[in-house]
């Protein structure tokens, strides 16, 4: 390749980089290297002067390969393509040398800095040389978007996407949307209804004419690429006939089976075998619960059956396969409660009068099982004196390391609330207390004003075996006040776990699904933590709300809206361009043994049955080279990743080696 | 494997031959049943107790650290001890030296000075109810019962020290003797100080703090009408046995509850007699305790009705 002519960019990146290394030194360095026409260092090369200094150089110098030596290519490679592209030089001719993330950040090294630093930018000049212009693929998007999860931050997302113009097909596996949202009484720091701020959005999105509500259904698969997915989601068998039914509510009514309500009444109250989780459910279609209807058990009853007014029920409904076409996926799955059963020193399940935080939730709200009344197990005492433990599950190693964010605030809320429902002495175990947002902190100094007593000190355990006079038949929470430096042991009639969130039990699975990934608490990872929150790695699937980490309402609801206009941005560019890294199969010498096709993470590979030969869809390739191990022909070559630019990468690298012995190298510090 | 074989080495440790030797007949009775053989491992010492540690800790751990040893010397590779102490500070000892190098080199200085060695995490130390639960196994155990204990209404003491931290069982509420009373037959009462401190040897340092503690426990178990505590541990048997007419004089309190060893329990159900058990032995006599074995419950003790206004509890 002695006719490539190369210029070499040295970047300071402020002191990021120049703080370490010689950046001086290495761009003169570079001169020297085969090919190189022209190589220069600056202070921020990603600045427009920086951009231009290589435009320029481009088009006066006659260069044919560009190297910048910088940060991550994650960060700037698509900035300094973007260069070469206006100067007229195919992006793919482009490298870029990482000296910060893998050299300036991670040692103090100077010399050793500089050398590496030398090291990377000759790899790069060797390999530069190698690589091919490449052509990027456009395809065209698909308008219609997939929501997943109708809790407040999809629906927000939703209705946000829909009233654009856009149609949304928003899938949500429990009978109703609403989330967890529709289960709150009150919300934090306004004290204002949940249920009236949040229903309103809940009959827009089913009413609106831009969306088409699938409950009581779950995403089964997903294929294709960002602008071009298919998704097969399973529509569960209702057992009503939902044109039919007129929400009536008298199958419910009739129907001979209570059972104990594990979702919407959080374990605290009942529903029926067929039923409407909550009067303002979206859609106010019932749903027969099979694995506890007495008909699907024994074969008779029917009750609902006979009473229905309009013959909804429909015991023959099957599961329904539905196939969608989108372009692109919000997902906004939510979060699980911390199951506080896994402390057992905190009694929760043994000990009758500790409560679950989403348990308490439903015991102050009006269209709860105690409609609102605040009283002990026994559902007629009410409780003198109350404890309400913080962080249970969260900061602990033992259970999750990270701050669940909304227990300090939903802790204070509870607090006010047994104030104002039963006037209890109301004492809040904490570690620290976290009020970061607006009028948070407002809302805390108001409960201090309240008198509620604040202990601070992580409570040992709840238990019910008194040890002193005036602790008989109590709850006596035994905590360290650390504010004080003793122990105390503080008898209550109830206690409130305000136990963390987790991500979903089966984050991972629907991870896997949509091709995205888990952080180790499995909440699902985002682009980037600050400058891109609800993208993911895979272009055209997003996430919003507390599927990505623990979050209150308003953040939930501000991430529905980003997702969406991430999603309406996608759509109103119309196409998007796929990556040319691709893989390509040499016909010539595959020999259809479809070794690779299971290999290939994102299902690209083909098999042409009249070749017989493999063969790569290139808008699904994600050019992971896989498939390239895996061929046992070696019929398969990445493009910008070939055998060639690889081993003329590491060549430059060794030969700077030899290079650095022979020139007696010394840098000074 | 000492796992497939049913041998292991045993550090019976100082009350076995004294105070507890209830425990150590049962145990023995027990193992017979059940084809465990135990090898009293030869020339074993003290484990220092509680209070060595304390005074000097490299001499108390080269002590223990002897022990280890002597077990790896006689080619063992599970070493049991039945008492909590001795497998706290066996086990501990292990685990200091495993994960301290400073340990590791003092304690090994002191060994190879009587002509010894030992290489950390070569013994697995264990207790004998862990040898029964997991290697044994409910499902065998449940086999040899030939008289369950139904009607006994027992409270499973763990005592402080099996489990500490890294315990395979949960460290602030274990279930495993439990489990394991439950498959003899026995009501098992809900006992939430089942890991509380018995008071040690504090009865020799300072009576009244020693008495409360022992109180406490006994109260706990009494509230719930247990019939019978069931321990594991020599020093809880010995403490709350023998001071209850203590703690009954300086509280004005009428406890009488049996303690007893899970052994022993174990024993009872597998129809072996009370001369084998070393039952009889204890000062808070069993007797009225083991008459229960076979009557009905009274009802009221079965099950409290929920009210018709009462919310559901969470399952557990």
């Amino acid at each position: 390749m002695s006719e490539a002519r190369i210029g070499v960019y040295v970047c300071h990146c402020g002191s990021n980089i120049a703080g370490t290394v010689d950046v001086a030194a290495v761009a003169k360095w570079a001169e020297d290297l085969p090919n190189v026409v022209v190589s220069r260092d600056y202070k921020f090369m990603c600045s427009s002067p920086g951009q231009e200094m290589i435009e320029t150089d481009i088009k006066e110098l006659g260069l044919t390969r560009v190297v910048v030596a910088s940060c991550s290519p994650h960060l700037h490679e698509p900035t300094f393509r973007g260069a070469c592209s206006r100067a007229g030089l195919n992006p793919y001719l482009f490298e870029m040398a990482n000296i910060r993330e893998q050299d300036s950040w991670v040692t103090t090294d100077q010399v050793e800095a500089t050398k590496k630093a030398m090291s990377l930018v000759a790899a790069a000049v060797s390999r530069v040389a190698y690589q091919q212009p490449l052509e990027s693929l456009f395809v065209p998007i698909d308008p219609n978007v997939l929501v997943v999860g109708g809790g407040v931050a999809g629906i927000q997302a939703t209705l946000e996407i829909a009233d654009s113009g856009r149609h949304v097909y928003l899938v949500e596996r429990e009978p109703s949307i609403g989330g967890h949202m529709a289960q709150l009484d009150k919300t934090f720091p306004t004290l204002d209804c949940s249920a009236c701020i949040l229903t309103p959005k809940m009959t827009n999105a089913a009413n609106h004419q831009n969306v088409t509500l699938f409950t009581w259904s779950e995403v089964e698969k997903v294929e294709g690429y960002v602008g071009n997915f298919t998704v097969t989601i399973r529509k569960r068998a209702r057992y009503i006939d939902e044109p039919l039914c007129t929400g009536c509510g008298v199958c419910q009514e009739k129907c001979p089976k209570k059972v104990i309500d594990d979702v919407f009444e959080a374990g605290i109250g009942y529903r029926k075998a067929v039923y409407i989780p909550f009067p303002q459910a979206v859609p106010n279609t019932p749903v027969i619960d099979r694995d506890n209807c007495i008909f699907f058990e024994k074969g008779t009853c029917k009750a609902c059956e006979k009473f229905c007014p309009t013959g909804a029920i429909k015991f023959d409904q099957e599961d329904e396969i539905i196939t969608l076409k989108v372009g692109n996926i919000i997902l906004a799955t939510g979060y699980d409660l911390f199951d506080a059963r896994r402390i057992p020193q905190y009694g929760y399940g043994r000990l009758e009068n500790v409560f679950s935080s989403l348990e308490f939730e439903r015991l102050t709200n009006a269209a709860g099982p105690t409609l609102g009344r605040v009283v002990l197990r026994d559902g007629v005492t009410v409780p003198k004196s109350v404890g309400i433990i913080h962080c249970v599950g969260s900061r602990d190693k033992n259970y999750n390391n990270y701050c669940s964010s909304i227990c300090c605030m939903q802790s204070l809320k509870f607090a006010h609330m047994v104030k104002e429902r039963t006037g209890a002495e109301v004492y809040e175990f904490y570690i620290d207390i976290r009020t970061p947002a607006k009028a948070y902190d407002e809302f805390y100094q108001k409960v201090l004003g309240e008198g509620t007593h604040f202990i601070r000190g992580r409570v040992a355990e709840v238990t019910d075996a008194a040890r002193q006079p005036g602790e008989e038949g109590k709850l006596i929470i035994q905590a360290e006040d650390t504010l004080i430096g003793k122990q105390r042991r503080i008898p209550v009639d109830m206690v409130i776990l305000s136990s963390g969130l987790e991500a979903r039990a089966d984050a991972k699975e629907v991870a896997i699904k949509f091709g995205i990934s888990c952080s180790a608490d499995e909440w699902f990872i985002e682009k980037h933590p600050k400058l891109d929150p609800v993208a993911t790695m895979t272009d055209g699937v997003f996430v919003a709300g507390a599927c990505q980490g623990p979050k209150d309402i308003p953040a939930s609801v501000a991430q529905g809206s980003a997702a969406a206009a991430r999603v309406m941005s996608l759509i109103g560019q119309g196409e998007v361009e796929i990556e040319a890294a691709t893989a390509i199969v040499n016909e010539e010498t595959c020999v259809g043994c479809q070794e690779c096709i299971p290999s290939c993470p994102y299902g690209s590979i083909e098999f042409l049955e009249d070749k017989k030969k493999a063969h790569i869809i290139e808008a699904l390739c994600k050019g992971c080279g896989t498939c390239v191990g895996t061929c046992l022909s070696k019929s398969i070559t990445l493009r910008h990743f070939t055998d060639e630019q690889l081993v003329n990468e590491m060549i430059g690298a060794m030969q700077s080696m030899k290079l650095f012995e022979a020139q007696d190298l010394v840098i000074v510090e | 494997m000492s796992q497939s074989t049913g041998h292991y080495g045993f550090y019976p440790g100082c009350s076995m031959g004294a105070t507890a030797r209830s425990y150590l007949q049962s145990t023995e009775a027990i193992c017979k049943a059940l084809g465990l053989t135990l090898k009293e491992v030869d020339d074993w010492n003290c484990c220092g107790a509680s209070e060595y540690i304390s005074m000097n800790s490299v001499a108390a751990y080269s002590l223990i650290a002897r022990n280890l040893s002597l077990a790896a010397q006689e080619g063992h590779t599970d070493l049991v001890a039945p008492c909590n102490m001795c497998f706290l500070n066996l086990h501990k000892v292990d685990g200091y030296m495993e994960k301290y190098p400073k340990i590791n080199q003092q304690v090994g200085r002191a060994l190879a000075a009587g002509g010894l060695s030992y290489k950390a995490g070569s013994v697995h130390v264990r207790h004998l109810l862990d040898i029964v639960v997991e290697d044994v196994g409910i499902d065998a155990v449940t086999a040899k019962i030939t008289r369950p204990l139904k009607g006994l209404r027992v409270a499973p003491y763990y005592g402080c020290l099996l489990t500490r931290p890294d315990s395979r069982y949960s460290p602030e509420y274990p279930t495993h003797l439990d489990d394991l009373l439950e498959a003899l037959g026995a009501t098992v009462v809900e006992f939430p100080l089942k890991t509380q401190c018995c008071g040690g040897h504090m009865t020799q340092i300072k009576e009244a703090t020693a008495y409360d503690m022992i109180r406490r426990i006994l109260q706990n178990a009494a509230e719930d009408q247990a019939d019978a505590i069931v321990t594991i541990c020599p020093m809880c048997q010995l403490n709350l046995d023998a001071f209850q007419p203590q703690v009954n004089g300086m509280f004005k309190t009428k406890f009488h509850l049996p303690v007893l060893y899970f052994t022993q329990m174990m024993g009872v159900a597998f129809g072996l007699s009370n001369k084998e058990l070393g039952i009889g032995s204890e000062i808070t006599s069993s007797k009225t305790a083991f008459r229960k074995i076979g009557q009905e419950e009274p009802e009221e003790q079965k099950s409290l009705k929920r009210d018709k206004n009462a919310l559901p509890m969470p399952r557990l």
